[in-house]
């Protein structure tokens, strides 16, 4: 895939790693360090009826940083993304992709809540990929792949379709350009997703449990790709998953969740081999 | 009683005629039903409650009132307001209006049953509303309501007939003249009959094989 991504601000420097702003007292005093800031959670909580997804979180993400969020399930892993890419609405607090808001619009100096106009304009520059596809089944995988370069960044159909046809190279399914997704494997069907996605050129590229679906013997493809991604280009990822292997190799921070909070994040090494609490040490013997 | 072949062969220009004319009302009131249920069927997903209201009073006070009493009402009520059409004009749009409350329902059901995944990536790609509902949601949510609107076809065909009370003369109408000119009864309203039963069965078969095709 070309290395063009609109994001060449990335800063060379290794260890600098996403992480959340001003830590609580019980967590983790690891300082996260120089970068351009590209995402940030301001006090964002997330309610769904009485329950506290998310309370009050603070945190932020360094342009091309790759991290990766973990934690038992319900944990409000999901809805971080869910709300990056504002299929949710916080119930307090702002989110800011650059410098401007996803959640609010500024109104005579005043901010209100986003239109969703103004949502889809700020949003164009984030994607996602779903556990469960999402492919449309309506539509052959080229057309997946090219309706919203077409109709929402005004591509015309040939330069839409030659640069899905590249996307198509680089997860390894040229073959199957003129196939329905139901025609494809769970695995196959995942991989034009995330080509689909990129074809977007977004800045930051949300993957929510993009393996959980598949079956086993399909994991590691899907994995593979991603990795590529990672590695040869510098989008920023945001990443919920349970392969903790896959989130070592990718991931230049880690952060743990528990009932709504960060309680601990830092390099996976770190996380991974000598986790600073107790409650990361449960659920990584857990899951590993 | 016998039956006089000779009296079916007597009936037979009426009764082409007779089928020109229900065919004609059938494919328009079709086109009426299935273009104005989609209508009413996006009109009730209205994030406005003044345009949501009305269309769930009309629907369902359509739905709730004999086709057979609309078709009157059209017919002689129409021309009090200064619509004068023609009886055909008149049941084709009865029959398309009663039938696109009945379609409305079956969009619907075909809206809320695309799932909530295909509205999620339609977000996540941005598409704009308008291109979400054409090129994704109503492609998928149509695929799956075909047969069920092809049954409201085969239901429509059927209640055809009563466009003859307001003076169209569809099958069951020449039929009717035929017998009142001849006083063979037997013969033109069994072709009628036989008639219905060779369109309406073979139209079922079709749509059976359609539902086989399209919901998997």
């Amino acid at each position: 895939m070309s290395a063009d991504r609109n994001t060449p601000n990335t800063p060379p420097a290794e260890n600098a790693a996403g992480g959340p702003d001003a830590p609580r007292p019980d967590e983790a005093a690891a300082e996260p360090t120089e970068g351009t800031e590209l995402i940030r959670f301001e006090a964002v909580t997330k309610r769904f009826g009485a329950h506290t997804v998310l309370d009050a979180l603070d945190m932020k993400v360094y342009t091309g940083k790759h991290v990766t969020l973990i934690g038992p399930s319900g944990s409000g892993k999901t809805t971080i993304l869910r709300l990056m890419m504002t299929l949710l609405k916080p119930d307090e607090g702002t989110i800011k992709l650059g410098d401007r808001y996803l959640t609010h619009e500024e109104k005579g100096g005043r901010l209100v809540p986003a239109s969703d106009r103004y949502s889809r304009e700020v949003r164009k520059n984030i994607g996602m990929v779903f556990q469960q596809f999402n492919l449309f089944p309506n539509m052959k995988v080229l057309r997946n792949i090219t309706e919203a370069p077409v109709h929402v960044l005004g591509l015309d159909k040939d330069a839409a379709e030659e640069r899905a046809r590249e996307l198509l190279e680089l997860v390894g399914l040229t073959a199957h350009l003129d196939k329905y997704p139901t025609q494809l494997s769970g695995g196959q069907q995942q991989r034009v997703a995330i080509a689909r996605a990129l074809a977007m050129r977004p800045q930051v590229l949300l993957l929510d449990e993009v393996t959980s679906a598949l079956d086993p013997e399909l994991v590691a493809g899907v994995l593979d790709v991603l990795r590529d991604i990672a590695h040869t280009t510098d989008i920023t990822m945001l990443c919920v998953t349970h392969e903790m292997n896959f989130a070592r190799d990718i991931s230049d921070c880690v952060m743990m969740f528990d009932a709504g909070r960060v309680i601990e994040f830092g390099p996976p090494e770190q996380i991974f081999t000598e986790p600073a609490h107790e409650r990361t040490r449960e659920f990584l013997s857990a899951v590993l | 009683m016998t039956f006089d072949w000779s009296a079916v062969g007597h009936f037979m220009p009426m009764f082409w005629k007779g089928v020109v004319v229900t065919l004609q009302a059938l494919v328009l009131g079709s086109l009426i039903a299935f273009a104005l249920g989609l209508v009413w069927a996006l009109a009730q997903r209205s994030s406005l409650k003044a345009v949501r209201w009305p269309v769930m009073v009309i629907t369902e006070f359509v739905r709730n009132t004999p086709l057979l009493v609309q078709l009157f009402f059209l017919f002689y009520v129409m021309p009090e307001w200064g619509i004068t059409l023609s009886a055909l004009a008149t049941g084709v749009i009865g029959l398309g209006l009663h039938y696109s409350t009945y379609t409305a329902e079956v969009y619907r059901a075909g809206i809320d049953g695309v799932p909530a995944g295909q509205w999620e990536a339609a977000i996540a790609l941005s598409l704009p509303r308008r291109r979400t509902w054409t090129a994704v949601i109503l492609p998928q949510a149509i695929r799956r309501v075909a047969p069920a609107l092809g049954n409201y076809v085969i239901a429509m065909l059927k209640d055809s007939p009563m466009l003859f009370a307001i003076g169209v003369l569809e099958m069951l109408g020449e039929a009717r003249q035929f017998s009142s000119q001849t006083f063979q009864t037997v013969e033109p309203y069994t072709v009628v009959g036989v008639a219905f039963l060779l369109i309406a069965y073979p139209a079922s078969l079709l749509l059976r094989a359609l539902e086989r095709r399209l919901v998997r």
